[in-house]
């Protein structure tokens, strides 16, 4: 039963992943991304990861993609204004991608070895994730949320034209 | 006995997506109603005894009306916005805990058909989808003014999303759990330990931020900018017509109902009642009784909802931004603050 979810989850993953590249329309594209995410989230839901699979959905397909949906249909992108990139960029990019897939695999390739993860009884729920986060990670949680208020503090300064007024 | 757990939830989703339906297309009835009472008028009265059917009329209209598909829209994404609206209204029902528990035979039935470890954050994920409908019925339209109407309606949507969110981590941060069920069960009675056992008389400040930015994520008067007909023509479904429109607008009636009764479970102690444990009653009886009682919590939300609507003019689109970002956000901050500071006074 959850093999037979696992692969229709996959399927479902790569093939809305792989029309987001190939849908010519933005707005295509965007959508289909949110169909990706949330077959992500029910990818987290069979690992038992509860919370960050609604974590996932509330952050990525509410909030994040619901901004880049703004931006999309603000600009009106058509199929006929879509700028045709240069041919060294599209070669430039299939490379790219390609020694990103060798490095993924590579380090992917001893995965059978792995010993199972421990699964404690509260893995996955809300105290358990902020148990290990306010404790064992506590130092790269803060570093990370520092690294947004930068992000946030320097994404105003450039929307603002005039900062000293 | 796993057939039978399966159909016990089909039997108790089915019926709370029928309950669902029926309290939304009476609460159009409703409205109908209290806004006549509330202005002196009869309203409506013609089909059936008191107007009952009016309702069902109004769905036949609907069904009857011609349907138009403006020439330059994106179909496909025109057709699907209304379903979207529609399909994350109606899936936020399935963590609201509709009563206790029921006894048949030897069995212990739960009136709630998935009790997630998560539920509250659940609603969120899915109320925060529900501006998809929206953008998307609205991008679809090609039409200027259908596209403000989106972009103004999704923003206030956001934008309040968060105070909503902060004021209900308050309120986590006393029941310390997210489940659904298990908040509901902490309100047990009225009465506990020298005080009120319900939420809302240990977080007043707390409920009124959440209902506010509630009337918000609803659309609803003073906060339904969205179809501002003074300025945007209809709002984001200028274009729509026939049983589309009627979708879009019974997507905001359900949206109500819903968020009445998370409310109603959250802040007002959801199925339980004052003297609960001292009628003597048997399990089913205090059970049946509980929920009533709930619905009855709903309707008077519902009803709250409808009084305002009638009440209070609209806000101006500045006054609303100003109102979520620079009232809302910051004393739904300070709460937290003033809450962890109760929570650790208390402990030492």
């Amino acid at each position: 039963m959850l093999t037979i979810a696992f692969y229709i989850l996959s399927a479902l993953t790569i093939s809305s992943a792989l029309m987001v590249l190939f849908s010519k329309s933005p707005i295509y594209s965007v959508l289909w991304l949110v169909i990706c995410f949330f077959s992500i989230t029910g990818h987290y839901i069979l690992l038992d990861a509860h919370f960050l699979a609604i974590v996932n959905l509330i952050v990525y397909a509410g909030a994040i993609m619901v901004l880049f949906l703004y931006v999309i249909m603000l600009m009106n992108l058509n199929k006929e204004s879509e700028p045709q990139k240069p041919v060294w960029l599209k070669f430039a990019s299939v490379i790219t991608g390609c020694l990103l897939m060798i490095v993924l695999a590579g380090a992917l390739k001893g995965y059978s070895e792995l010993p199972p993860a421990a699964i404690t009884e509260d893995f996955g729920t809300a105290k358990g994730v902020g148990k290990v986060l306010f404790t064992e990670f506590l130092m790269p949680f803060e570093v990370a949320s520092i690294l947004f208020i930068t992000a946030m503090v320097g994404a105003v300064i450039l929307a603002k034209k005039h900062v000293n007024d | 006995m796993e057939w039978i757990f399966l159909l016990d939830k089909t039997i108790i989703a089915f019926i709370a997506f029928s309950i669902t339906l029926l309290i939304a297309t009476y609460s159009t009835y409703a409205e109908r109603k209290i806004a006549a009472f509330l202005q002196d008028r009869v309203g409506p009265d013609r089909a059936g005894p008191f107007g009952m059917f009016q309702p069902l009329a109004d769905a036949g209209k609907f069904f009857f009306k011609e349907e138009i598909i403006p020439a330059t829209s994106n179909k496909f994404l025109f057709i699907i916005g209304p379903g979207i609206a529609m399909t994350t209204a109606l899936m936020t029902s399935v963590v609201i805990p509709w009563g206790g528990t029921l006894e048949i035979g030897d069995r212990l039935v739960s009136l709630q058909v998935s009790d997630l470890n998560i539920g509250v954050l659940y609603v969120f994920g899915v109320v925060s989808l529900g501006v998809y409908g929206i953008m998307i019925g609205g991008w679809a339209s090609n039409n200027k003014f259908s596209l403000l109407g989106a972009i103004r309606a999704s923003s206030q949507m956001i934008s309040y999303e968060l105070g909503m969110g902060l004021s209900l981590i308050s309120l986590i941060m006393l029941t310390g759990t997210l489940s659904m069920s298990e908040i509901v069960e902490q309100q047990h009675g009225f009465w506990a330990d020298g005080y009120f056992s319900w939420y809302f008389f240990k977080q007043p400040i707390g409920f009124l931020i959440f209902i506010v930015c509630a009337f918000a994520e609803c659309n609803r008067t003073p906060f339904d900018l969205a179809e501002c007909e003074a300025e945007l023509v209809g709002g984001y479904h200028t274009e729509y017509s026939s049983m589309k429109l009627g979708f879009y607008m019974f997507a905001e009636y359900i949206n109500m109902f819903i968020s009445s009764a998370f409310m109603a479970s959250l802040y007002f102690g959801g199925y339980n009642f004052p003297f609960m444990d001292d009628l003597g009653l048997s399990q089913n009886w205090i059970t049946i009784i509980g929920v009533i009682v709930f619905f009855l919590k709903i309707f008077a939300f519902i009803f709250f909802f409808m009084w305002i609507r009638w009440t209070i003019p609209r806000f101006r689109y500045d006054q609303l931004m100003r109102l979520g970002w620079q009232v809302m956000m910051p004393a739904a901050l300070l709460h937290i603050f003033a809450t962890g500071a109760v929570i650790l006074f208390n402990q030492h």
